[in-house]
């Protein structure tokens, strides 16, 4: 079986990613994709680079987690997290978040709640480059309210 | 009994990676993180209670009430800012 979660430096292809995903399920009928891309503003300043950093072992497991409760949620096939890590430019591409279902409307509601999942309970953290030297990204109080939607309380903001 | 402390991002960049500690059986995640505020400025300055931080045993997210077991790997990070 291929590896529902990836913890990578490297980039990733979606058409791969979501052929992968969809093979030999001739009873997929919808495919739902998020890719998440580096920005080059951020809270009012240009950013030059970005580092990724995460918890190795916690990361993989978390996301693993959340797909098992993303299958038990949603009427779905299959689901594909990958996200990158280590040094990353703006344009990047950062996070791929891939379901497959029947129907569409399970596919967009699974890869939504998977995405308002990891931006609040899995642990990577972003540092990003400005004019004005490195910071820390802080956290959004709205990515909490955006899992609670789902009936998830969360207080990571 | 002893456990491992871990640190990541801003608190690693303060603490560096992690240290080992010795805690007091039936000890707590928030017994843990005061006993390391106890051990100086540096730590009370990454650790304090002004700062939002989030905790881990064992690799799952944990509050400050659970209570941890010999040997657990406990870890402290500011709040999660992937995806």
């Amino acid at each position: 079986m291929r590896p529902r979660v990836s913890i990578q430096q490297a980039d990733f292809d979606l058409t791969q990613e979501v052929a992968a995903l969809r093979d030999g399920d001739a009873g997929v009928g919808a495919v739902a994709a998020f890719v998440g891309t580096v920005r080059d503003r951020n809270d009012g300043s240009g950013v030059s680079s970005m580092e990724l950093e995460h918890y190795p072992g916690m990361t993989e497991r978390a996301i693993d987690a959340m797909i098992d409760e993303a299958l038990r949620r949603f009427d779905i096939r299959a689901a594909r997290v990958v996200h990158r890590v280590g040094p990353l430019a703006p344009t990047d591409q950062i996070v791929l978040v891939a379901v497959t279902s029947a129907h569409r409307g399970e596919a967009f509601k699974a890869c939504e709640f998977l995405m308002d999942y990891l931006k609040t309970q899995a642990p990577f953290w972003k540092k990003e480059t400005t004019p004005d030297g490195s910071r820390w990204v802080d956290a959004r109080i709205s990515d909490d309210e955006a899992l609670r939607r789902w009936g998830i309380v969360a207080s990571n903001g | 009994m002893r456990v491992n402390v871990r640190y990541f991002a801003s608190i690693r960049e303060a603490l560096g990676a992690g240290e080992a500690l010795d805690v007091p059986a039936g000890c707590t995640v928030g017994a843990v993180r005061d006993l390391l505020i106890a051990r100086g400025d540096r730590h009370a300055q990454a650790l304090g209670r002004t700062r939002a931080l989030r905790a881990a045993v064992d690799q799952c997210m944990a509050a400050e009430s659970a209570v941890i077991g010999e040997g657990a790997e406990v870890a402290f990070f500011p709040p999660v800012t992937g995806g």
